[in-house]
């Protein structure tokens, strides 16, 4: 019996087999549940909400972070977190400002974009994984740091004047109200569901989150596949950082200020385990998509920001009390 | 836990979306952004542009802005505005460039975009309402001095960093009227970097070369202060008045020392009435954003625009004992 209980709260929690299913399944139901209230609110809190171009606009309130979260969620189901994200973007945006100056065209400046996020994200890689500190100092440490080269590049001014094919990365629209980010966001989510749901990689990932000793003796090399994961987030941080200099068209140096903190709620309101082992991207989906019909939702009323944060903490303290409730009312 | 409960949980976290709906339509809906909510300035350009549509009538005002000064929170705004079909955006932008592409959108959609304060860039908006211009704050600031000084004097000014553009540009704009105050010499020009310690020496300094100083003109909020507690330090009041521009919630210490007898800067109650009386012309079509125009602005008078489409308010607004009290919590 004893070894049973054992079984079930240890067993890798992902939701499509074995027994934690169930609980998960249900977790994802509840977020459903709310977006589709939200969104019933929304329709019906203001006329406006049921827009076709209304909702377009306001996917861009979360899909750069959105594609963050995704390679967020990975790193935090193996038991890692990077809270260097948005440093990473304004220091890649920093970047391919200044190439801008020398004259690099919209391929180029991909290219910085993509080159600084992956440096980024190997710096704290090699941090964490070679001289095994732990990933939340570390990436306090680049968080300050990163954004700190760029104020000192920039200091109060800004660089501007990106060519329109690049600004159609951040802008552009694929096909009637889908927008390029919106599509990137689609494309991402299938990805690194496929990656973390269906392959044996995605498999390590929940095995080093659960027990990594215990990944380690099985033969999962451990830190190639944190590696892997930090050089993903720092990827992910170069491509917002990509989209979101194009839709601004300038770098500054608060750009993306405070995202971090936003990323690492949407992943945890979508269910995954801040402690590791668990979560899945439809989660991360669901909860990207609630926190952007909030966000709008609340705008259209006119509901200061302030609201909507408190709003937002609201939501995630509950959904992360109401699993523990569930366990603590079964037991009872 | 049920299905049923755990939905409840949900709808009682979406009841609390369900907010008053949207108001009477035929309103004109002007829409205030300020950097970012939570600063008395800008609550206090609310409160004039409330004072505004009160006296326009039939006029709503949305005051509204990010949590933090930047511009993807602004963009998130202008989006949300744009969806409810505002009938004017009035901004104070976090960021000139990148605001451009979301207001063109809601010029493109009909309404109208001005800047204010803190402008944007040309095509991003019709107008700009700057709090004042560099002509009317170089004679103000000698005014101040003169003001106290009936009989002339020697002034000298304590002024940001040698290369400051804007306290540059104020100063030559005082030395362009110089002619209208023949009594009045100016001694000396020093420059405190706009750093405290570095501002209060130089003061200091100002007193011992001319020890029959009469006034300290500081350009800038950071040497006023430190200006105004040398003459505090040295026994000076009274002999020597700071003046200058300067933040009423830093100057109420030297007003009530008397180191101040008056000082100026930009009045947000007054910017705020001024900027929802030009939306709200602009909206209703009862003036034009052309370079030339007149937009008539209810007490204020009228603002003229230039070549680009900026427009001064009006000479900076005085604080001296009578009002402090009233703003020195504003901002």
């Amino acid at each position: 019996m004893s070894l049973a209980e054992d079984t079930r709260t240890r067993s890798l929690p992902d939701r499509l087999n074995g027994p934690g299913t169930r609980i998960l399944k249900s977790w994802e139901l509840l977020l459903f549940g709310i977006a589709v209230l939200i969104f019933v609110a929304n329709t019906q809190a203001s006329p406006y909400f049921l827009d076709p171009w209304n909702l377009s606009d306001a996917t861009f309130n979360f899909t750069e972070k959105a594609m963050i979260g995704f390679a967020m969620a990975l790193l935090i189901i193996s038991g890692e977190i990077d809270l260097s994200v948005a440093g990473i973007i304004a220091l890649a945006s920093t970047a391919m400002g200044w190439a801008l100056q020398f004259g690099v065209g919209t391929p180029g400046l991909i290219a910085i974009g993509l080159a600084v996020g992956l440096l980024c994200g190997a710096f704290n890689g090699v941090l964490v994984t070679r001289l095994g500190l732990p990933s939340i100092v570390v990436t306090i440490g680049t968080m300050s740091l990163f954004r700190g080269i760029s104020y000192i590049v920039l200091g109060d001014q800004a660089f501007n004047g990106y060519p329109d094919s690049f600004a159609w990365l951040g802008r552009g629209y694929v096909f009637w109200v889908i927008s390029f980010e919106l599509t990137l966001f689609a494309l991402f989510a299938v990805i690194y569901g496929v990656v973390l749901h269906k392959t044996n990689f995605g498999r390590h990932v929940y095995t080093i989150g659960n027990n990594p000793m215990a990944a380690r003796f099985s033969g999962i090399r451990v830190e190639r596949v944190k590696m892997i994961l930090f050089l993903l987030t720092g990827l992910m941080s170069g491509i917002a950082a990509i989209c979101l200099t194009a839709r601004l068209g300038s770098t500054r140096p608060s750009i993306a200020y405070a995202w971090e903190l936003e990323v690492v709620t949407m992943v945890v309101l979508g269910g995954v385990s801040i402690l590791g082992g668990s979560g899945s991207i439809l989660g991360v989906v669901i909860a990207a998509l609630v926190m952007g019909m909030v966000t709008f939702g609340l705008g259209l009323l006119n509901v200061p920001g302030i609201v909507m944060s408190i709003f937002i903490g609201g939501l995630l303290i509950g959904v992360i009390a109401i699993p523990r409730l569930v366990t603590k009312l079964r037991r009872a | 836990m049920t299905l049923t409960r755990r939905f409840a949980i949900g709808l009682g976290i979406a009841a609390s979306l369900m907010g008053s709906t949207a108001m009477a339509q035929d309103n004109v809906r002007i829409a205030l952004v300020a950097k970012s909510l939570g600063n008395g300035f800008f609550e206090a350009a609310a409160r004039g542009a409330e004072e505004a549509a009160g006296e326009l009538g039939n006029t709503e005002i949305i005051y509204t802005g990010p949590t933090s000064t930047t511009a993807e929170g602004q963009i998130e705004v202008i989006n949300s505005l744009i969806a409810q079909r505002v009938d004017a955006i009035a901004i104070s932008a976090n960021d000139p460039d990148a605001v451009v592409p979301a207001l063109q959108k809601a010029m493109q959609r009909g309404i109208t975009v001005i800047s204010w304060d803190s402008g944007v860039a040309p095509e991003g908006r019709e107008m700009h309402l700057a709090p004042s211009s560099d002509e009317l704050i170089g004679q103000t600031i000698i005014k101040l001095a003169a003001d106290q000084l009936p009989e002339g004097g020697k002034v000298a000014v304590l002024s940001a960093t040698s290369t400051s553009t804007n306290q540059n540009t104020w100063i030559e704009e005082m030395n362009k009227v110089m002619d209208q105050y023949p009594d009045i010499e100016v001694v000396a020009t020093v420059y405190g970097d706009d750093l405290a310690d570095k501002s209060y020496r130089e003061a200091q300094g100002l007193m011992q070369s001319y020890p029959d100083l009469d006034a300290i003109i500081a350009p800038t909020s950071v040497g006023i202060v430190a200006a105004a507690q040398a003459v505090q330090d040295e026994g000076k009041v009274g002999e020597v008045n700071v003046t200058g521009l300067g933040l009423p919630s830093e100057m109420a210490g030297a007003i009530e020392s008397g180191a101040s007898k008056s000082f100026a800067i930009w009045n947000p109650v007054d910017l705020g009435y001024t900027t929802a009386m030009i939306a709200h012309a602009l909206a209703t079509d009862e003036a034009t954003a052309e370079p030339g125009a007149e937009i008539s602005t209810g007490r204020m008078g009228s603002v003229t625009l230039d070549d680009s489409n900026s427009a001064a308010m009006s000479e900076p607004f005085t604080y001296d004992a009578s009002n402090i009290d009233e703003f020195k919590g504003i901002f």
